[in-house]
């Protein structure tokens, strides 16, 4: 046996008794724990990360019942790298830890399918904070319900809200991520039928230089440029556009709901025809509980939350609710996961911080409200007072 | 000191029958503790180290042969489905491994570096992916509008069929990516196979039009898998059912499916790798590597060599794609981005390039590392922080540590730091490859 | 006085400049050259008629219309690649060895920058600075970016790189890759750790988000402006700067000549009084610089960064650097002007001449095809010499 065999045996055994740390932490009696799944790490983990705060600040404020019940809530995060791989390895941890109950998350779509065929299997409920494909709902599955609207949805408000601004020219850019491009996909077909010219349908993945791409819009010069995707690729891509002349109307989805959107933008953002997003979250004005989040948010993490971390907070509150009443009913104890998966669905008109939630058979939010709303001041910190211009009550497609 | 010590007494315990009572004694200890605690990581560490005491200690053939096969055919299949966390943590073991060693033998046997491996995966995956699916009737729709009663193109059992297929499609796909490239110098081509890899995803994400054959980033979902007979889940249920604890259902069958595909290529890798090794074409990869312009004078066809190498390191990568469209059901652009190909790369680099025990290792420590250790170790940190602990001696409030202090969000770091330190301190790799292993021990005594 | 700027090489200055002029005239007649002809033989097909349909103008038309605004944006981000592709091409050309991780010192230098301005923003002082004042900020700014970019680069060669030298070509370039993630993650947790979240935002201030406009030209139903952005003149003019102080450091004095020496050979260097270590830890300081200052520029120009920003601009300017032949100084600036040249029309043009069926998604391809078909056809690049491999 040579030194060099030996050398890494033992350094194997060494690493494996110091692992014995990790390992050992036992869980109690009456615990209960709530896993989240978003991506902590690599470039999508802005949003991720505050997926998970958003849900930790709910369960520390509203907690509270369940604990007078004697039992012990936990936070158990999970990092799933926006990767199926790491969201299915992880998914099938979740479920074989009897203590967790219900699922919060998932940021990309393409990790929340796969995943949830895993919860499906193990009855665990999942309520998703931001998966907006319409297959995540469509399988049918009683453990997955989602509590943002659908992307056939979103694009559909956006191409109604240019009809009604008498547009007759868009131009449609998207990020190639399977939300952005899912919304762009359906805005472009219900502005077709809206009788509007789409002049470009166009892709990108670039987060900074898009003069390439803005060649044929400027060059266009529609009366509406539709953005599906997230704040920090639009409004650069919007910022650039009205340095080049642009001086049409801007339009994007939910993901552009978030106060950096005006860091980037600045002016531009209410310069020329101004800018709008349709969004399934309101603003303070329509819920007054988001202004408090947003507060006790930036109080708790020193940072303003983006997009997603106020509906993860209204996810973590819908399982808590439904695990509260799922152990009402078994008399203070804890409840099956089954229950839970049942109680959510049993919930009426629950009143969260962006909507007031009834599930349908399939785990949509029945009529989610929809609204589309302008930008009005450059100022990062007056996101919150954009005005509504347009509210919308649509049942999802079944 | 301490090591001496250990060193010595490692020395002297294997010798006679006392390696067979060790590695017994591993091996059941680990089953016992994986019996009794199902949910304990440390459990299932010493369960998995026992193949590396296996392979360690000295020991006939035959017993390294039985015991193996008992540990992968038996133990570990009725642990796995008795926590299906443990058998998908097996299951992508077993994914990295294949796919280590087919890099292995890019990197490893003939030196060249590849940047962009995950792009033969991505080939073998979206060929099933688009001839298992519905996605043949979906042409000529956009992504997210088709109607969901679509028919299947192919039946599932046509999987079997398209293990072969996509080990030739990616194999030709090597070759044509090797036409080009492989005259470059080692590191160009790196490069180039860096952008090939990015290539392939971006193809896959943008081919949703003007014909969608991919679904662009939406990605292809349901993909078949091969038929799974009923009386194969009754047979196991009523073998095993006594020491698993429940009935198993077809779901957990088919993981199980997937991870004795996955060991069958595994095994025929490691056969192919160990012929070639000692074949002329495995004396031409090591020339060509230690130096090419030595390989030429001596009249070795370099590409044609280099060629092979690509070729048959692609070809692996094709099958574990195929193998992992069906495990999945749904692929998407994400599972092939450029950190899939590093992951693979610090697979091979950690356990030793060229050597077929260490590229093992390497999967397996990876793969436990980025699964099970770090996020595990995330979950402790974050279960003290909710707690009211305090930090011994310093009197730190665990409450108080920082929530960016999150070691399951910082994988690149490890990626990172793997790769720097085995650069610097061990080139060679944990357990490296015999003939390099000779040559280094041949320095030592000189 | 008078003897001081006598000394001053003033060939090495101007040559440069005329080499940079010379290269991006040629590339932009070059790609204007394909573009037309492209669209002169579409303009009767399928192509001109759907272009008809929806902007109202002949394919002819626009593309001969737009060409001057894609020349000035092509010009633009090829600047920023031939300033990150000088760090690739110098280190290779001392020690052939692909420095993986420049783009992540890129990075850093951004960083470092902006927090800067977001410091002094957050102070207020920013806001109501005069103009004069928001230039010499800029350039503190940029100062500051350089600086710590370039003390990582030689910080990283001497931890990472230099134990590894006599190796096989592969460990160092390995141990690069490695150093890559490692420093992409620590710009993100230092980030995380100290403002909360890591994707930070230039701040608006001075004049550089205004334009000036050349004029309008009327297009069809629109009318198209002509003009460049105030932050592109400073990028390229700070480039063409750094180029031509680059070019005279190497080429002029006499450090530059001991690098030229190490480059060529090593052992005689050294045996010539030259001490190797420092030179190459110099040529990684000079690369570090330039790199620095192209990732504050990068962020001035694209408003947002991220830890992960370098390594797409690292990629290309590694293409850049072996389209002009690795190791060439001159060939470095070619191939990023070229480079950006070629991102640029390919983005603006592709997706109307291939009537939306491949638009500019595809443009970070062209850049990767264009580097296999160079090393198939020209594999020491469009300016190399064709040099024997160093045993």
């Amino acid at each position: 046996m040579s030194t060099r065999r030996f050398s890494v045996f033992s350094m194997m055994v060494a690493a494996s008794i110091s692992l014995a740390l990790c390992g050992s932490v036992g869980a109690a009696d009456k615990s209960i724990k709530i896993a989240t799944q978003s991506p902590l790490s690599g470039d999508q983990s802005v949003i991720g990360v505050d997926i998970k705060r958003g849900a930790e600040l709910a369960l520390e404020q509203l907690g509270g019942p369940l604990v007078d019940m004697g039992l012990k809530i936990e936070l158990a995060p999970f990092d799933d790298q926006a990767n199926p791989d790491a969201g299915v390895a992880n998914a099938k941890r979740i479920v074989s830890d009897p203590a967790i109950l219900a699922v919060v998350g998932h940021y990309n779509s393409g990790v929340q399918i796969p995943s949830s065929e895993v919860y499906h299997t193990s009855g665990l409920v999942n309520v998703s904070p931001a998966n907006t494909n319409p297959k995540v709902t469509t399988r049918g599955y009683l453990e997955v319900n989602r509590i943002v609207g659908r992307d056939d949805v979103q694009g559909v408000v956006g191409a109604d809200f240019a009809a009604s601004k008498g547009v007759k020219s868009v131009f449609v850019v998207h990020d190639k991520t399977a939300y952005g491009q899912g919304i762009a996909e359906f805005f472009k077909q219900k502005a077709t039928e809206n009788g509007m010219k789409v002049l470009g349908f166009e892709g990108t993945e670039e987060k900074a230089n898009f003069d390439a791409l803005l060649s044929p819009v400027v060059a266009g010069n529609p009366d509406l440029v539709y953005f599906g995707g997230m704040a920090f690729q639009a409004a650069v891509l919007f910022k650039q556009a009205r340095e080049r002349g642009y001086e049409g109307i801007f339009l994007s989805d939910d993901g552009f709901d978030s106060s950096d959107a005006a860091k980037i933008g600045g002016d531009t953002l209410i310069s020329g025809g101004g800018t709008f997003y349709s969004t399934v979250s309101g603003p303070a004005s329509v819920y007054a509980g988001t202004a408090k989040f947003i507060k006790d948010f930036e109080a708790k993490y020193n940072a303003t939350p983006q997009p997603f971390a106020a509906q993860a907070y209204d996810s973590m509150a819908i399982s808590l609710k439904a695990i509260e009443d799922a152990a009402k009913a078994a008399n203070n104890a804890v409840p099956t996961r089954a229950a839970v998966a049942k109680a959510v669905r049993d919930l009426k008109e629950f009143k969260g911080i962006t909507g007031t939630f009834t599930f349908n058979k399939i785990g949509d939010p029945e009529k989610a409200l929809y609204f589309v709303i302008q930008v009005v001041s450059k100022d990062p910190a007056k996101w919150s007072e954009n005005k509504v211009v347009q509210t919308l009550e649509i049942a999802p497609p079944q | 000191m301490i090591s001496l010590f250990l060193k010595d007494l490692f020395n002297r315990v294997n010798q006679g029958r006392w390696p067979y009572l060790i590695v017994i004694g591993h091996i059941l200890a680990g089953s016992l503790l994986v019996y009794t605690q199902p949910r304990s990581n440390l459990a299932f560490l010493v369960l998995m180290t026992s193949f590396m005491s296996l392979y360690f200690f000295t020991t006939s053939v035959r017993f390294k042969l039985i015991a193996g096969t008992m540990l992968a055919l038996v133990i570990i299949p009725i642990v796995g489905v008795r926590n299906i966390f443990y058998l998908e943590v097996i299951f992508q073991i077993s994914v990295f491994a294949a796919l280590a060693l087919g890099l292995n033998i890019v990197v490893g046997f003939a030196g060249l570096l590849d940047l962009g491996y995950v792009a033969f995966y991505a080939v073998g995956a979206y060929l099933w992916a688009f001839f298992g699916s519905q996605q043949f009737y979906v042409l000529h729709f956009a992504p997210g509008t088709q109607p969901s009663d679509l028919p299947f193109l192919l039946p599932g059992d046509a999987f079997y069929m398209f293990l072969l297929v996509g080990v030739v499609i990616a194999g030709l796909t090597g070759i044509l990516l090797g036409l080009p490239v492989l005259r470059l110098r080692g590191d160009y081509l790196a490069i180039v196979t860096l952008g090939f890899g990015e290539v392939i995803r971006v193809l896959a994400n943008n081919l949703d039009k003007p014909l969608n054959f991919t679904n662009g980033p939406q990605g292809i979902t349901p993909i078949q898998r091969p038929s799974m007979p009923d009386p194969v889940v009754e047979w196991f249920n009523s073998v095993f059912r006594g020491v698993v604890g429940h009935d198993v259902t077809p779901a957990d069958m088919y993981n199980l499916m997937f991870y004795i595909f996955a060991l069958i290529v595994i095994i025929v890798i490691i056969f192919v790798t160990r012929r070639l090794d000692d074949s002329k074409l495995g004396r031409a990869w090591t020339a060509v590597r230690e130096d090419e312009t030595a390989a030429i004078a001596q009249g070795i066809p370099l590409v044609k060599m280099k060629l092979a190498a690509f070729a048959v390191g692609a070809s692996f990568a094709g099958v574990m794609g195929v193998l992992l469209a069906a495990s999945r059901t749904f692929i998407s652009p994400e599972s092939f981005s450029f950190m899939q190909s590093i992951g693979v790369l610090t697979m091979v680099i950690l356990g030793g390039a060229g050597s077929i025990p260490g590229v093992i290792l390497g999967a397996a420590t990876v793969t436990i590392l980025n699964l099970q250790v770090l996020q595990g170790f995330s979950l402790y940190l974050n279960e003290l922080r909710q707690s009211d602990a305090v930090m011994p001696i310093i009197n730190f409030a665990w409450k108080d540590l920082s929530p960016q202090l999150d070691p399951a969000k910082y994988q690149r770091m490890l990626f990172g730091l793997i790769l720097v330190l085995m650069m610097i301190f061990r080139p060679a790799g944990l357990i490296p490859a015999t003939r390099r292993k000779r040559e280094i021990d041949a320095e030592e005594t000189n | 006085m008078i003897r001081f700027l006598k000394r001053i090489n003033v060939y090495e200055l101007v040559r440069p400049v005329g080499q940079m002029m010379a290269f991006s005239l040629g590339s932009a007649a070059f790609m204007s050259a394909i573009a037309i002809s492209l669209a002169l033989a579409l303009d009767d097909t399928a192509v001109g008629v759907s272009l008809m349909d929806k902007y109202n103008v002949s394919l002819f038309t626009y593309t001969m219309l737009n060409l001057p605004q894609v020349i000035i944006d092509g010009l633009t981000i090829g600047f920023v690649y031939a300033a990150i592709a000088l760090g690739y091409t110098m280190v290779y050309g001392v020690l052939e060895f692909i420095n993986f991780a420049h783009s992540e010192i890129f990075a850093v230098g951004a960083f470092v920058g902006v927090e800067l301005l977001i410091a002094l923003d957050g102070m207020g002082i920013l806001a109501g600075a005069s103009l004069g004042m928001a230039y010499a900020y800029l350039i503190l700014a940029i100062l500051l970016g350089m600086i710590a970019a370039g003390g990582l680069a030689v910080a990283v060669e001497r931890v990472a790189y230099r134990p590894l030298r006599g190796m096989s070509r592969l460990v160092p370039l390995i141990s690069a890759i490695g150093v890559s993630f490692l420093l992409q993650d620590i710009i993100r947790l230092v980030e995380s750790l100290t403002s909360g979240q890591f994707n930070r935002i230039m701040p608006t201030f001075g004049n550089f988000d205004s334009r000036i406009i050349f004029g309008k030209i009327a297009m069809g139903s629109s009318n198209l402006t002509l003009g460049i952005s105030v932050k592109s003149i400073i990028v390229i003019v700070s480039a063409v700067l750094m180029l031509v102080g680059l070019n005279y450091l190497v080429n002029a004095t006499r450090v530059g000549k001991a690098m030229r020496a190490v480059a060529q050979d090593r052992p005689t260097a050294s045996l010539m009084g030259i001490n190797v270590n420092r030179i190459i830890s110099l040529t990684f300081l000079v690369g570090g610089l330039l790199g620095g200052a192209a990732g504050v520029l990068y962020a001035l120009k694209f408003t947002r960064i991220d830890p992960f920003v370098g390594f797409f601009p690292g990629l290309k300017a590694f293409t850049a650097a072996v389209l002009g032949g690795i190791g060439n100084m001159t060939g470095a600036v070619l191939g990023g002007i070229v480079l950006g040249m070629l991102e640029t029309f390919a983005g603006s043009y592709m997706g109307v001449f291939t009537m939306g069926a491949a638009g500019s998604e595809y443009k970070d391809i062209f850049a990767f095809s264009i580097l296999i078909l160079v090393l198939i056809f020209r594999p020491q690049g469009l300016m190399g010499k064709n040099v024997v491999q160093k045993a």
